[in-house]
């Protein structure tokens, strides 16, 4: 599958497309094989995203998880500060990153 | 150290509303993202991993106790409570929203700081010799030199758009502690017939393409330096190369060109340029050293330090550096706890070094290129009082220059470029040997880590080196022996194949007992790669 | 072959004299004996080649195909140096981000590909109430205010 991601404008913080807008949290991100580039532009010439791109994703206990373990970081925080990352309970996210 | 007057303050102030006007644009959609992007980074904001990421200019690496509890109020105001110091003696901050960069901006602006021209295509932060003004073996302090060159440099009209980044170090000492010849342009002061003069050094860079810089001019009048600068930039502006991004520093125009047809060109353009009228005149030198004298040292301070505590001994013997006036050190406050992340310091650490300079060291601190802050002028009698302190809050690992004391980069776990992450391979080296107890037999050992061939951790420069890399879609770390970023500069050459995180970190314990069997009476690790050759250590990794 | 026409309706000028009425010619064809007063420079054209002709030129275009390529400020720059004191027009991709710098490369006039607004345009020129350097331009530098 693929799965689009950009940075908010304001806040810069990492975000991924739903359907019907932008989430935190990968998981929320939906298929947007064939009409990538068509959300893109349209939700950055809103100012709903900033420099948008399509990533490949794979389904990994029903949820989207990144192809690539740059977009896995991405998608969780620096792995060397689990304390900053969106998931700081989690003891074993570190295993869906790597 | 530097303070602005009018016409500074001014400067950085216009640029702070500058860069306000330029964010509105931005998020009211009258600058599309491709034209803000040069505008934000020549401001020192980047579009990072996981948000933007503001590089914040600290002069030649010198700041006051002010400045610097600036910096942590702007941690908690802004950021998450830390912020990181690099290998170009600057601080970055990981975690900065856009709409609230320019009040950040405005912030440091009230403490004569700025992050003008700390990334895009132009001329960076300036860096210098971090025991600079306290050194017992330099000539002069250079900071003087790095200052008028900043002033120079910042806002310039014609080269605010070179082909790419343009790094400057000056430093006055045969002992180079600023990387200097791995820079674009690397100056080092030096006196001939009595009179002092730049040498000039140009085309060293690290990246892609690493290049030691040759001396193109070994004595340019002190009177002259801006315009030499000038007409270096000048040549490198119209004819270094803009159709391959990789391609575009000053080190391969130098190259291509050749060291001599370089030289000429630049000396065509010096000479055109003598009469017109670039040079500042000698009183503004004279001028801006006179905030660089020395401070008040006391006369007859004590030599003695009571070495009773053991620890406190250790952390003496390695993390303080002999300083030019007696009974004074230059203290090191290693910012790599076994473990921790080389180069971040939270808000609290922050203020606690800022304290500490104001008491023990005539309020300054320095940044240092390898990610350490410096107290450069401490009496020796007080040496107890600010280890204590130091140990207390995590600050007083006793490292400096041995293998637990790592340069890495961000990595991948906070850079948008890096192939692999550096920070846990640093942090797993520096346990090892913090466990295994071979620190203090290795001495001087000096590791740099880079998440990606830019080389931001400089592991060309390492006597060992580790390169992160992407294959496919998995972490590997190549390993380089035998570089130096000193005044024995040389560049270091890969083993053979790469490792995975676990077998990188075998590795370097692997290649640290090749030197301790080998090492003859008195060679660091590095004179002895240098005698022996590589052939031992790939035996050693891959046999 | 594109079109060089001058005279645009985005054309802004700091200078009292006329505008030049015909078409900038390609430095090749200046220096080829061109009877042409006008010569549009490119980033990869060496200006110093004009020099000997500058009493020849009244306007110099110097072309911007993409705002990050600075080689058209050294251009302009070297060619003020040389004492030329004709128009000095900076074309193409030149946003009010970059006209400061530009007139202070010695730029003194603007035709961009897309139209600048007229207040954004004083609010670039106003914006810095100093500068550190010498360059094309009659501002004094900070160094020379100091040392009054």
């Amino acid at each position: 599958m693929r799965i689009l991601t950009g940075n908010d404008l304001k806040t810069g913080a990492v975000t991924w497309w739903t359907g019907q807008d932008w989430s935190l949290h990968v998981e929320n991100a939906v298929d947007v094989t064939g009409s990538e580039d068509e959300i893109a532009r349209r939700e950055e010439s809103a100012r709903r995203v900033n420099v948008p791109y399509a990533i490949d994703a794979e389904l990994h206990e029903g949820k989207p998880r990144p192809a690539h373990i740059k977009d896995r970081v991405r998608a969780l925080g620096p792995t060397v500060r689990p304390d900053l990352t969106l998931k700081p309970a989690d003891p074993d996210i570190g295993n869906w990153v790597i | 150290m530097y303070l602005y007057d009018q016409y500074d303050q001014r400067q950085v102030d216009a640029r702070v509303e500058e860069f306000r006007d330029q964010a509105r644009r931005r998020l009211e959609g009258k600058l599309t993202e491709d034209q803000f992007k040069p505008l934000r980074l020549m401001n020192g904001l980047y579009l990072q991993l996981h948000a933007y990421m503001l590089r914040v200019a600290i002069p030649y690496g010198t700041l006051n106790s002010r400045q610097m509890h600036a910096l942590a109020d702007i941690a908690d105001r802004y950021d998450r409570g830390y912020g990181h110091f690099t290998t170009r003696q600057n601080i970055q901050y990981n975690w900065i929203k856009l709409e609230e960069a320019a009040d950040l901006l405005a912030d440091l602006a009230k403490v004569e700081m700025h992050a003008i021209q700390t990334s895009g295509n132009c001329i960076r932060n300036i860096s210098s010799d971090h025991f600079a003004g306290a050194a017992s073996d330099e000539l002069v302090d250079p900071r003087p030199y790095a200052e008028l060159l900043r002033q120079w440099s910042s806002f310039h009209p014609e080269f605010s758009y070179l082909p790419r980044k343009f790094k400057i170090a000056v430093i006055a000492s045969d002992t180079d502690r600023a990387a200097m010849r791995l820079h674009d342009i690397g100056i080092q002061i030096v006196q001939q017939d009595g009179e002092l003069g730049a040498a000039f050094y140009v085309g060293g860079g690290m990246g892609r393409t690493p290049m030691i810089a040759p001396c193109i001019k070994d004595f340019v009048p002190l009177d002259r330096l801006v315009t030499y600068a000038e007409a270096v930039l000048r040549v490198y502006n119209r004819y270094g190369r803009r159709d391959n991004k990789y391609k575009a520093r000053i080190k391969i125009l130098v190259h291509e060109m050749g060291k001599d047809e370089f030289t000429q060109a630049v000396d065509e353009e010096f000479a055109r340029m003598l009469d017109e009228g670039i040079e500042p005149p000698f009183a503004e030198l004279e001028r801006i050293r006179t905030f660089f004298e020395d401070p008040l040292f006391e006369a007859g301070a004590s030599e003695e330090i009571d070495r009773g505590d053991p620890d406190f001994a250790l952390w003496v013997d390695r993390n303080t550096v002999a300083h030019k006036a007696p009974g004074y050190v230059s203290a090191v406050i290693s910012l790599k706890p076994v473990g921790g992340i080389p180069g971040d310091a939270t808000s609290e650490q922050m203020r606690l070094m800022a304290d500490l300079a104001k008491d023990y060291s005539f309020d300054e601190l320095r940044v240092m290129h390898t990610q350490n802050i410096v107290l450069p002028h401490v009496r020796k009698a007080d040496l107890h009082a600010l280890w204590t302190a130091l140990d207390g809050a995590g600050l007083g690992a006793p490292n400096l220059d041995t293998i637990e004391d790592i340069i890495a980069c961000p990595g991948l776990d906070y850079c948008s470029l890096a192939n692999a992450r550096s920070i846990p391979v640093a942090q797993k080296i520096s346990e090892r040997f913090a466990a295994n107890g071979k620190t203090e037999a290795l001495g001087q050992l000096k590791l740099k880590i880079s998440g990606c061939i830019n080389a931001c951790g400089h592991h060309h420069a390492g006597h060992i080196g580790i390169l992160g890399v992407d294959r496919k879609g998995v972490e590997n770390y190549q390993l380089l022996l035998g570089g130096s970023e000193a005044e024995d500069v040389s560049l270091a050459k890969i083993t053979g194949p790469g490792f995975d995180e676990a077998g990188i970190v075998d590795a370097v314990e692997t290649a640290a007992d090749v030197y301790l069997r080998e090492r003859e009476d008195g060679e660091r690790f590095l004179d002895t790669y240098r005698r022996i050759g590589m052939t031992p250590f790939k035996e050693a990794l891959y046999g | 072959m594109a079109d060089l026409s001058s005279g645009t309706d985005t054309l802004i000028r700091y200078r009292e004299d006329d505008p030049v009425d015909h078409a900038a010619v390609t430095v090749d064809s200046f220096l080829d004996q061109s009877s042409a007063s006008a010569v549009r420079v490119e980033p990869g054209d060496d200006a110093r080649e004009l020099i000997p002709h500058l009493e020849r030129l009244s306007l110099v275009e110097v072309n911007f195909p993409a705002f990050g390529d600075g080689r058209g400020y050294s251009s302009a720059r070297l060619l003020r140096e040389a004492g030329y004191d004709g128009e000095l027009r900076a074309v193409g991709d030149v946003l009010v981000d970059q006209v400061a710098y530009m007139r202070r490369c010695g730029f003194d006039a603007f035709d961009p590909d897309a139209p600048l607004n007229e207040d954004d345009l004083e609010a670039a020129f106003n914006r810095w109430p100093e500068v550190y350097q010498s360059a094309a331009d009659e501002r004094t530098p900070i160094w020379s205010k100091r040392h009054a």
